[in-house]
């Protein structure tokens, strides 16, 4: 029996879209098998950022990635724009972590002194006390004991990014089965079986993209998929006609107008909005940039950021058998442009793909 | 612009004797009435332009479903019209697209 | 001093609810979002007098009014409920500030809405509901004039009869259609209702003398010069044209359901309503412990509905309360639970009479139907053709309900829009995820809340 599709990828988010369109251009026959609407979804939940500081401090493998991703995003931009007709908005103009908390603020500029010491030339910051940054941003609020800046960083539009990625896919020829939910993976012979409560289909690869839904299906392929839920909650606020002066972790303005404040953990497999962190994020938004106070917030949010144990991806074979990939990391906006390049070539054994075994799950055996 | 009210007084109704200003011309409110209301008494005009395409809206819902009748009252931007009571010397702008960020000019 | 019982919305259910309960000795806040109680059926009734074209049924609300003056009661107006908080409480705005209300129990008695119209140029201004219309009556003595009434429905034909009262008359009545042959088969059912039967058919004869056009499809409105409105429309006799000042629209009235969905209770699609509402027991009781829902926010069944299920939840609550034994609530429920029959029995032959035309549930491809994101309905098709399966999807992609007014005027079309598209029912698409605020407020007012965590009202 012929299988249905080279290449399954199972999940339709940003990361198994961005791996689709990857593998399409390499020639590959892919079909992605995504879930139900309501599915928790970390793709429909996210901020947008393009963001590098602070990031692999602790683990240079990720933040050399993380760089690497962030030098491609203009190109990768371009073509995904070309091929989809959709505008990402993307802006990579730098950004800023603001601090309330003076011990927070001296050990985070710790961490981005280890990151440079790692990353070398390619990468910048600038630290600022809260008197640098009154010239440079005079509507900063009292609250901020100072800031960092990293001119690397950026954002795209979140929502625009995943219909970009389905369109570029279609145009490329990868089929979408959509309102396909996978319960259970089994390897075949030759392949894999791949089902569902309505449907099963045959594959000669699969890669697991399914977000927090790996953590159930990847053992069943052998992988240990050690991935938790953290939630994270969204304050989005009515347009605003201005353009709001910074670009941060916590507080951006999408291109459309509305705001985006957000950046809350919670460790919690819920996806319900709260009212503590409702609160907390907009203090937050109000010490930060004290002119925000009279804008309306039309909704909260919350979704679940798909987490390892250390925070960094896992790109994994499966021990035992070829054909079997698992791919999940929190930074699937960041990470797109060398998921849809390098990663694929990664999956499909190009000599000249990375070495990858940083990301290895077996990292975590050894802890 | 400059479309006549659509909507008449019935019989035996108190005048309006609410004094308040849209875009710096008097409006006129009877108490208890909503703003509006009063706005749709005055004319048939769009009170606002909408932040995506600039098409010009007016209040349609009244009961404060659908925001259709936003309007700067005494500076503060996106209220709903049809859920301000009308008050005396209340200042009431047109909502030009999107909101500004701080104080209104 | 906390109360024992926070009821959401001072219509028909939440008057008739607070009334009862506060005579059983609970105390009660009564939040509602107008400056006056009564909701939209009795709007503004309090000070109204002299009115008497609005006509007999808008008057009969006034024993409700004067139910209020119950010292048990208190009554926030213009009180905007944005979250009920499992843990702490209903949270409310009013003039830029929020409260936060806890009690054991609540009743959410939001009511309806009207039902979108949409079709190419209802976003005109010039264009507006009928609901829109009677509101203004109501509340600033207002009459449509050189307006038209479009659609279908019993309000239409009420909105039409006050304006002939108040000497303003429509000049065109243009009705989408009535199914009375699948109508008449619901007739039986709705003999208990017969009074109100014939005051409907008492409504249509009054109408005499107003040009009336049947079986109208393909609406479509345009600007014409003067702020008028050129309306055109289909007919058995061919495509017809008129204008007017304004065009008031209606298809009926459908479940405010926001705040019940952002609490993640449980809800039905009703298929002959078209429409969501809550999962609830005999009692109002909802899928979660201590919140029930009267009115029309459980289910569209009219006011005489909204006040027996309003008494109903409050001596279910009363019983709760410890304040009721079980035998004098039931004996007390029995006359509500008859009352209550009788105003839903007309219900299958008004729904049956009344179908939304499937062309307002998925219009042509050029109508708006985000009015705060202005997206069209061809572009929804579009989108749902291109993998957009469902109600967040088709978010992600058009911002459809990321607006405003959240959804509450597009929902309904996007979900006919997603099922003809894709062939799927409508209730398979739903209810979408609400979440908090139901109302917009500000980041002021939601720093604030988190250093009063207790009760201020």
């Amino acid at each position: 029996m012929s299988a249905d599709a080279g290449t399954a990828i199972i999940g339709g988010g940003i990361v198994g879209l961005c791996l689709a369109l990857g593998l399409a251009a390499r020639g590959h026959d892919v079909l992605v098998l995504d879930g139900r609407d309501a599915d928790m979804r970390a793709s429909q939940g996210n901020f947008g950022l393009v963001w590098l500081q602070g990031k692999g401090a602790g683990y240079a493998p990720y933040g050399r990635w993380s760089l690497a991703a962030v030098q491609e995003w203009a190109g990768f931009a371009r073509r995904l724009q070309d091929l989809s007709g959709v505008d990402l908005a993307l802006r990579q103009e730098g950004g800023y972590e603001f601090f309330t908390d003076r011990a927070e603020f001296d050990a985070f500029g710790q961490d981005l002194h280890r990151q440079a010491a790692a990353l070398g030339d390619g990468f910048s910051f600038e630290l600022l006390s809260h008197g640098d940054l009154a010239q440079r941003l005079p509507g900063i609020g009292q609250k901020v004991v100072g800031a960092s800046f990293c001119p690397l960083d950026g954002h795209v539009n979140p929502l625009r990014l995943h219909v970009a990625l389905r369109r570029a896919c279609l145009a490329s020829g990868v089929r979408l089965a959509a309102d396909t939910p996978v319960t259970t993976l089994r390897a075949l012979d030759r392949g894999y079986e791949i089902a569902g409560p309505d449907r099963a289909i045959r594959a000669d690869r699969v890669v697991l993209c399914a977000g927090l839904g790996a953590a159930t299906l990847g053992p069943q392929l052998g992988f240990r998929a050690p991935i938790r839920a953290q939630r994270g909650e969204l304050l989005i606020t009515e347009r605003v006609a201005d353009p709001l002066p910074f670009l941060s972790s916590t507080i951006r303005q999408v291109d459309e107008g509305g705001l985006q404040i957000g950046g809350t953990k919670a460790e919690s497999d819920r996806d319900s909005e709260s009212t503590d962190q409702m609160a907390v994020l907009a203090r937050h938004a109000v010490a930060v940039w004290p002119q925000l106070a009279d804008i309306r917030v039309l909704r909260s949010w919350a979704a679940l950021r798909v987490m390892t144990p250390d925070g960094y991806p896992i790109y994994q074979r499966a021990p035992d058998r070829a054909g079997a990939f698992l791919v999940t990391c929190h930074s699937g906006v960041t990470l797109a442009p060398l998921h849809a390049t390098r990663l694929a070539a990664w999956i499909d054994d190009d000599p000249a793909a990375p070495d990858l075994e940083a990301f290895d799950e077996r990292r975590f055996a050894l802890s | 612009m400059n479309a006549a009210s659509h909507f008449r007084d019935a019989p035996g109704m108190a005048p309006r004797s609410i004094r308040m200003s849209l875009d710096g011309e008097t409006l006129l409110a009877r108490p208890g009435e909503t703003v509006a209301a009063a706005l749709l008494a005055q004319s048939g005009d769009a009170t606002r332009r909408t932040p995506v395409t600039g098409a010009g809206r007016t209040a349609f819902c009244m009961m404060g479903v659908c925001f259709d009748c936003l309007v700067t009252i005494d500076g503060r931007p996106n209220v709903q019209a049809c859920m301000t009571p009308a008050r005396d010397g209340m200042v009431i702008r047109r909502q030009i697209g999107a909101r500004r960020l701080g104080d209104q000019p | 001093m906390s109360p024992d019982l926070v009821i959401i919305g001072a219509g028909p259910a939440g008057m008739t609810a607070a009334r009862i309960a506060a005579e059983g000795g609970l105390r009660v806040v009564l939040l509602d979002e107008q400056d006056r109680a009564g909701g939209q059926i009795y709007r503004n009734l309090g000070a109204a007098a002299g009115r008497d074209w609005l006509g007999p049924d808008y008057a009969r609300g006034a024993d409700l009014l004067r139910g209020l003056n119950h010292p048990g009661i208190t009554h926030q107006p213009r009180a905007t409920v944005w979250r009920v908080d499992a843990a702490r409480g209903v949270i409310w705005s009013r003039d830029g500030e929020s409260h936060v209300t806890a009690a054991p129990h609540v009743l959410i008695a939001t009511g309806a809405q009207e039902r979108p119209v949409p079709f190419p140029g209802w976003t005109l201004p010039g264009v507006m509901p009928a609901g829109a219309a009677q509101i203004l009556m109501k509340q600033s003595g207002m009459v449509a004039q050189d307006a038209i009434l479009a659609g279908a429905g019993p309000l239409l034909y009420l909105v039409a009869a006050q304006m002939i009262a108040a000497g303003s008359p429509p000049k065109a009545l243009v009705e989408t259609g009535t199914d009375l042959r699948h109508a008449l088969a619901k007739l039986p059912r709705a003999l208990p209702a017969a009074m109100t039967l014939a005051k409907g058919l008492g409504l249509i004869r009054r109408i005499h003398g107003i040009p009336r056009h049947h079986g109208a499809r393909d609406f479509r409105a345009v600007a014409l010069a003067g702020g008028r409105i050129g309306f055109g429309f289909t007919t058995r006799k061919g495509p017809q044209e008129l204008d007017c000042g304004l065009l008031l629209t209606h298809l009926g009235v459908i479940p405010q359901t926001h705040l019940t969905r952002s609490m993640g209770l449980t809800h039905d699609y009703d298929v002959a309503q078209q429409a969501w509402r809550p999962r609830l027991d005999a009692w109002g009781g909802s899928s979660r412990r201590g919140v029930r829902v009267a009115g029309d926010g459980g289910g569209i069944g009219g006011a005489d509905a909204a006040r027996a299920q309003g008494a109903l939840a409050a001596l279910a609550i009363l019983h709760d309360a410890g304040r009721l034994d079980l035998d004098e609530r039931d004996r007390r429920a029995r006359p509500l639970r008859r009352a209550l029959a009788r105003a839903l029995s007309l219900r299958p032959f008004l729904d049956a009479a009344y179908p939304v035309p499937k062309a307002f549930l998925a219009p042509p491809d050029d109508t708006i139907i985000c009015r705060c994101e202005e997206v069209t309905a061809g572009a929804v098709r579009e989108a749902a053709a291109c993998g957009a399966h469902g109600l967040r999807l088709m978010r992600t992609a058009l911002r459809t309900g990321m607006g405003p007014c959240q959804g509450r005027m597009c929902e309904p079309t996007v979900t006919g829009l997603i099922a003809q598209t894709t062939g799927c029912a409508p209730s398979a698409l739903g209810p979408g995820r609400i979440r908090t605020p139901v109302k917009p407020v500000t980041l002021a007012e939601i720093a604030a809340l988190g250093r009063q965590p207790e009760e201020t009202a």
